[in-house]
């Protein structure tokens, strides 16, 4: 315990967790609707969301923060944990799309007879929540085996991982990919059996995903406070010297690489059922770009700064996209500009520097 | 968690090396036979051969460019030669392994600059070059066991940065960071150490003080030394290796090799 963090650093995660489970299910579910106090599903969706974000920019933090490592393709590991659970979504909706038909409404429209073979058993949770966390791991052992062994590093392996989600996002794009094509996977009715659009429903996946924030938090903190994290960082500032010492540099950056995309899967199966919709836009290379964004706002390598950057930069972006939209891309290019030139140590730097 | 890295003395095995004591029953602990290695065709290493000793303290001088950092990134696995054969005791090809698998097999290398890991402290230094399980998993759950603690101070005392363990190595002076990544080294338990410009940069005092650990490792250890400083050199030497465009120019006793007439044309004459 002592290891992960201080008495301090204990009492807030508490704090945090108190809202997310205790005042928010009350302020959403019991404070009647008439009330200051009540909590509309606006709130709940939109901070849930970003929760999933956070999670992400944990994921980056570790492979980033730490390592030195900046990939600029997370955001394809998160469609993909999306689209895994968009699958088990679609299969939930059974006989109630507009075409009254076993099949999704997709498929009908392209006059398809039967599921293609990569829907084989989606209908069952585990075998989605299997592919979940799969489905990126392998992507990611796979790719990285081959840049790492290549020893493809710095700009350079940020630039392959870009094209790498750019050309998922043109395969996705693809209706003969059986995947919906540009509309992706919408419309769904239910999950595990519970009908998707209840408050209460909501308010399980709202837990939920602030279970896994913190979960992720508690295991990237035990990880970087491991001989392992040393590594880690070792890696980050001296990578030749690390392999003098006898380490095969290729399988550590190889590991926490894949630890990171299924990271990122879990927070897109999260973020799915919440938001009600996943398209290829998600695999957009500037989506993966704004990831990078978050933790540089936060504070590399301090993890609990690739939150509150999450959080920064995203309740901004709901902001100006409801107040000015024509000017939030201004906003955030400024705002990363702003970081980069006067807090290279992102918010945490700052709040490290006032609390001093 | 009680899972511990590997207890020192306990064998170690990483990828294909195979574990046990290095064969050094030819009473050498490293041969480099007729090595070349060429960049865009400059021969920075010309049919080198060599042969290290086991418990021996070898300089190796020559001017710029001779090709005594090339020599290094070969034994080390940073460099393949384009022609030649680089053994480790008998049996161990050093042609064929990585980095981190030649490490493992018991060389260790301090470069020119000092590269120690700056953001840590001196302390998790010495800990992460420790001789260990180094695997991803083993790694994940090591804690430090008490020897292994024990065998960290007595370092710390050696290198004489006890008082600074906790200390961010890349606060340390220059001298101080030298004697880091020298204790690093020793950390690793390795049969050869190779020792790139060891003194540059160290003060007077330092200088005197690193001779004399270096005379102490001197049996435990093989040792290679590379320096400009002939100073240090006359004080540590025994044998004393000329390089010169890439090949041995010389060899011998320190009195011998400056007395030989080639030696002080390319070198030591000007």
């Amino acid at each position: 315990m002592s290891r992960l963090y201080g008495t301090r650093g204990w009492i807030l995660l508490g704090a945090f967790a108190f809202i997310l489970f205790v005042a928010f299910p009350v302020l959403s579910l019991k404070v009647s609707e008439q009330s200051a106090l009540h909590l509309s599903q606006y709130w709940v969706t939109l901070v849930g969301k970003i929760m999933c974000y956070a999670i992400v920019a944990i994921a980056m933090d570790l492979i980033w923060g730490y390592c030195g490592i900046l990939s600029l393709g997370h955001g394809l590991f998160f469609a993909l944990g999306g689209y895994a659970m968009g699958m088990y979504l679609m299969r939930q909706i059974g006989r109630e799309g507009q075409y009254q038909s076993d099949l999704p409404d997709f498929m009908v429209f392209l006059n398809w007879k039967e599921y293609p073979w990569h829907w084989w058993n989606t209908e069952h949770f585990w075998y989605c929540a299997l592919l979940v966390v799969a489905v990126p791991a392998l992507l990611a052992l796979v790719f990285g085996f081959f840049a790492f062994r290549s020893r493809v590093k710095g700009v350079y392996f940020s630039i392959i991982t870009q094209a790498l989600t750019f050309a998922a996002m043109l395969a996705f794009f693809r209706n003969a990919m059986g995947f919906g094509g540009n509309n992706g996977f919408t419309d769904f009715k239910r999950i595990l059996g519970l009908p998707i659009t209840t408050p209460g429903t909501r308010m399980l996946l709202f837990a939920a995903t602030g279970f896994v924030l913190i979960a992720t938090l508690l295991l990237a903190r035990w990880i970087v406070t491991s001989k392992f994290g040393r590594v880690l960082t070792a890696i980050r500032d001296a990578e030749t010297r690390v392999a003098f010492c006898g380490y095969d540099t290729v399988s550590y950056k190889l590991a926490i690489f894949v630890l990171s995309a299924v990271i990122c899967g879990v927070a897109g199966a999260l973020y799915v059922p919440q938001v009600g919709i996943i398209n290829p836009s998600e695999m957009s290379p500037a989506n993966s770009i704004e990831i990078a964004i978050w933790v540089a706002v936060g504070g590399r390598g301090t993890l609990a700064g690739a939150i509150l950057g999450a959080g920064i930069v995203n309740f901004g972006k709901s902001f100006f996209t409801q107040a000015f939209p024509e000017y939030w891309l201004y906003a955030l290019g400024l705002l990363f500009i702003l970081v980069t030139l006067f807090l290279p140590r992102g918010v945490m730097g700052l709040l490290q520097r006032s609390a001093r | 968690m009680t899972l511990t890295a590997v207890a020192p003395g306990e064998s170690s095995t990483l990828g294909r090396i195979a574990s046990g004591e290095l064969d050094t029953t030819h009473g050498a602990v490293l041969y480099l036979e007729e090595i070349s290695v060429s960049f865009d065709g400059f021969k920075a290493l010309n049919s080198l051969s060599l042969s290290i000793d086991v418990g021996e303290l070898r300089c190796v001088i020559g001017p710029n460019g001779a090709g005594k950092t090339t020599m290094m990134d070969v034994i080390t696995g940073k460099t393949r030669p384009d022609a030649g054969s680089a053994f480790f005791g008998q049996t161990i090809d050093l042609t064929k392994l990585t980095e981190a698998e030649i490490a493992h097999a018991g060389i260790g290398r301090k470069f020119q600059k000092p590269t120690i890991f700056e953001r840590h402290s001196v302390f998790e230094n010495l800990e992460l070059a420790m001789k260990a399980d180094k695997r991803v998993w083993r790694t994940l759950f090591s804690t430090l066991s008490s020897p292994q603690r024990d065998s960290i101070a007595e370092t710390l005392r050696l290198i004489r940065l006890g008082d600074a363990a906790d200390r961010e190595a890349g606060l340390l002076s220059h001298g101080q960071k030298q004697w880091l990544e020298i204790g690093m080294l020793l950390m690793q338990e390795p049969k050869l150490l190779l020792l790139d410009e060891p003194v540059a940069g160290m003060s007077d005092d330092e200088t005197e003080r690193t001779a004399e650990l270096f005379l102490s490792l001197a049996g435990k250890h093989s040792l290679v030394v590379v320096e400009h400083d002939m100073a240090f050199i006359e004080k540590i030497a025994r044998k004393v290796t000329v390089l010169h465009e890439g090949s041995v120019l010389a060899e011998g006793p320190m009195a011998q090799v400056q007395n030989d007439p080639k030696v002080i044309e390319v070198y030591l004459g000007r």
